[in-house]
Parts: structure tokens; C-alpha cells; sequence
């Protein structure tokens, strides 16, 4: 059989991926910290939006733990403040803008790794809802939940009370879009991505801290960026 | 086996039926991973598909499934023959390969073997690319089991390797679709000889008619 001689190249170039690859896991994290240091100024001025398909270059990526980006009616979609409270609240969208407005401009840093630099935010801080409710005495955190039907959140009161955190109902300089939490989501500006809870409609006072979806699955309750979840990332 | 046809271009058998069954098999997968992985992937294509958690189901089933026919077709006696006989080829190179990917086909001199040396890369390129992008699949599927830093370099090595993948697999299709002969050969199995001694005149002469036979 006169099957062809030469160097094993194909072999070289696998073995090579295999490698590449191995390496890509052990040091993704590394490279991809300085990758996105190059390319977040590139996508932002990108009048095309094509190098949001480039990994890590300064995009959202939009994660749902549900079949789909659920939706709601705006004009009867309420959040409701139940639990330890002297006043169990139910808000409107309107009762919400007619509260004193928070503007936030800062990052949003997902534990994936990709981080959105200097986002515009606008929305009520959460302690002066929780104010307007009345925390009872006793109570020491929230627990958060989400219209999707699954996800969940949590956080204590003293985090909860930090000027950094606010029920949102502007993002990216206009309304909450859908399939980013619309009509109303979380803004935990200190804490990676999956404390901002997305599709908000209710917050339940309580007087411990009952850990959300994604703490059941693995991530730190307490989620500062930087000082959790074993990453290293500079705080927001 | 060559077989004359009643336009004096006679048949020569470039792919088996276990190595066709292969590839359909392969592409099959292939582009069911590559257009669920853009619904997951894309925020636009996620907005439009819906049906998220069905779609991931349907990603993560076709990428277990993925290396099955190749490990069947390569353990199996006669039906993997004329494939383990083909991985033999794409993984070897010799001087003609180099020129030839040189100068991108152009210098006739190179006188080709059953695969020029962009199959070759191709070849080897999706070979090293389907355990990588498994392993790391199963780490982003397992996160409980590793270390965050694993997953998040999981992740990104399982998006680049997704772009090149869709890359190298669309450019396979263009030069499929660009070379009807070759496309056929995928098919019904046998290129005419003409395209044969243009395209890969060294298996021609050395190669087909002995381990075809």
C-alpha cells in the first residue's frame, strides 16, 4: 500500500491544539483580562457593532436561567415589598420614577469574566424603598425575586442600605430592555453580575439570608467584585 | 477501483460508503453545534430563537455525540479501512504540501497527493478542535466539579475556537460549493480522472489505483 511518507504534521498541529487548549483553560482567565483591555476602546467605538461578536471586547452577554427573556405588561407589572415590613408596598413603575432618582454611572462585571465599562444607570436606591416600607426590628436581609419564576437573590440589609444599590429602570441610557431585565432589575454596583437580579417584582424582608439561584449553584452569597468567587478583578 | 464510463473519463473511487456516511455524519453535528451555539451565543440570535434551555439540550447531546461516529468508523475493521487509510495521508506532509501551500496551489510543480495541504490543515484543524471544544463543553456543563478559574478559561477558549471553527467550516462549504467534482466525490463516492490528475495527480499515479483497488 503506497500510502504517503512525510513529516507527521497533522499530528503535530492536534497535539498542538490539545495543548493550546489545556493552556487556554489554565490562563484563559490572564489572557482574557488583557484582551479585554485592548479591544473594550475598539468596540466602543464601533459604529458597526460587529465587534460585539468578538469575545470579551466590552459587550453584554444576556443570560436568562429560564426557557426565554420573559416579558410583562409595564402598565400592570408591580414590585411588591412584603415580609418584616410595617407597610407591605406594591409599586408601580410610575410610584417607582416618582421617587427620588439615583444616576450611577459604572461597570457591570460578570464572574464569567467580561466586564462593561461605564454604564449609565437610573433607578431608586433600595433603602429609600425599604425606608418607605419599614424594616421591623429583627430584620436582617432581602431575599429577591424575579417574574421569570426561578431566579432568586439575596442580600443582607447593610448591603442593601450602600448608596451603590438601586432598583433600576434605566440602563444604557434608556428603559430596561427586555432581555436585559426590563421592566425593572437589580443594580448591585460592588458585587458581580448575578446579584443584579433581572425581571425584579418582588422583595421579601427577612431575617436571614436565604441564598438565590445562583448560590445554590456554586457562587459566593457574599459576591464583592474582586474579594470573592476566587477572581481578582478591580472593584466597581 | 476504476470503473470507464461512456465518456472515456473513467471513475476513481475517492470515498468509500463508510467514509461518506462519516462525513454526513460529521456535518450533520457539526452544523447543529455551530448554529445552537450562535442561538446561545449571539444576544441578537438568542433574542429571536427563544427556546433556550431546548436549544442548550440540543447543543450539549450533539457535542457528546459528536466524536461517536469517528471513533466507530476509525475501531471498526473493513468499514474504517479506506478512512484510517485517508487520516494516514492528511497527516503526513512531505515537500510537495509546502509548496504548494506556499504558494496557495498556484505552482503546478506541487505535485499533490490525495489532499492538498489546505485539506490537511483543514483536517487537522478540526481534529484537534472537537476534543478541545468537548473538554471544555464538559467543564462549562460541570462547573460544580472545577475551579472557577478553569471555567472561565473554559469559556473563553470554547468561544474563540467557535469562531474559528464557523470560520474554517464556512470556508470548507465555499470550496466545496466552488468545486461541484469534489462535492460529488462526497456523495456518490468517485471523481472523474481528469479531476483527478488536475487536483491530485500524485495518488493518481501512486496511490489510488493500488489501495482503492
Amino acid at each position: 500500500m503506497a500510502v504517503e511518507q512525510g513529516t507527521p504534521v497533522g499530528r503535530r498541529i492536534v497535539l498542538g491544539m490539545l495543548g493550546l487548549g489545556a493552556g487556554g483553560v489554565l490562563l484563559g482567565r490572564r489572557v482574557q483580562g488583557w484582551l479585554q483591555n485592548v479591544t473594550t476602546p475598539i468596540a466602543a467605538h464601533d459604529p458597526t457593532g460587529l465587534s460585539q461578536l468578538i469575545p470579551v471586547a466590552g459587550g453584554f452577554r444576556l443570560y436568562t436561567v429560564t426557557d426565554s427573556f420573559p416579558s410583562t405588561n409595564s402598565a400592570t407589572w408591580r414590585l411588591k415589598v412584603t415580609g418584616m415590613v410595617d407597610h407591605p408596598l406594591s409599586l408601580s413603575l410610575e410610584d417607582l420614577k416618582a421617587m427620588p432618582a439615583t444616576q450611577l454611572v459604572k461597570d457591570f462585571q460578570c464572574v464569567t469574566g467580561w466586564r462593561v465599562q461605564g454604564v449609565h444607570w437610573t433607578g431608586v436606591l433600595l433603602s429609600d424603598i425599604l425606608h418607605r416600607a419599614g424594616v421591623k426590628p429583627g430584620a436582617s436581609a432581602l431575599a429577591f425575586h424575579s417574574f421569570d419564576g426561578a431566579d432568586t437573590e439575596s442580600l443582607t440589609l447593610d448591603q442593601a442600605r450602600r448608596p451603590d444599590v438601586i432598583v433600576a429602570y434605566e440602563m444604557l441610557g434608556a428603559p430596561v430592555t427586555r432581555e436585559h431585565g426590563g421592566p425593572v432589575r437589580l443594580y448591585v454596583a460592588p458585587m458581580y453580575g448575578y446579584k443584579s437580579l433581572k425581571w425584579l417584582d418582588g422583595i421579601e424582608v427577612t431575617n436571614q439570608v436565604i441564598p438565590g439561584y445562583w448560590e445554590q449553584n456554586g457562587y459566593d452569597v457574599d459576591a464583592w467584585i474582586g474579594r470573592s468567587n476566587g477572581r481578582d478583578d478591580k472593584p466597581v | 477501483m476504476v470503473a470507464t464510463t461512456s465518456r472515456s473519463d473513467t471513475r476513481v473511487l475517492r470515498f468509500d460508503l463508510g467514509e461518506r456516511v462519516l462525513h454526513w455524519a460529521n456535518a450533520a453535528l457539526m452544523l447543529t453545534l455551530l448554529l445552537t451555539g450562535a442561538a446561545l451565543y449571539v444576544p441578537q440570535l438568542s433574542e429571536i430563537v427563544k427556546r433556550r434551555h431546548l436549544v442548550e439540550q440540543v447543543h450539549v447531546w450533539a457535542g457528546v455525540l459528536l466524536p461517536v461516529p469517528l471513533l466507530l468508523t476509525v475501531l471498526s475493521g473493513p468499514w474504517g479501512r479506506a478512512f484510517r487509510a485517508d487520516a494516514r495521508r492528511l497527516n503526513r506532509w512531505n515537500a510537495d504540501d509546502r509548496l504548494w501551500l506556499r504558494t496557495r496551489g498556484r505552482d503546478r510543480r506541487a505535485r499533490v497527493g490525495k489532499f492538498n495541504a489546505g485539506q490537511k490543515l483543514n483536517a487537522a484543524f478540526v481534529a484537534g478542535a472537537i476534543p478541545v471544544m468537548l473538554a471544555t463543553g464538559l467543564i462549562m456543563h460541570f462547573p460544580r466539579h472545577f475551579p472557577l478559574a478553569w471555567r472561565t478559561g473554559a469559556t473563553f477558549v470554547h468561544d474563540w475556537v467557535f469562531i474559528a471553527l464557523a470560520v474554517v467550516v464556512a470556508g470548507h462549504i465555499v470550496f466545496a460549493v466552488n468545486d461541484p467534482l469534489a462535492l460529488r466525490a462526497m456523495f456518490r463516492g468517485w471523481v472523474p480522472e481528469s479531476w483527478a490528475r488536475r487536483h491530485a495527480p500524485r495518488w493518481l499515479e501512486e496511490d489510488a489505483p493500488t489501495t482503492d483497488g
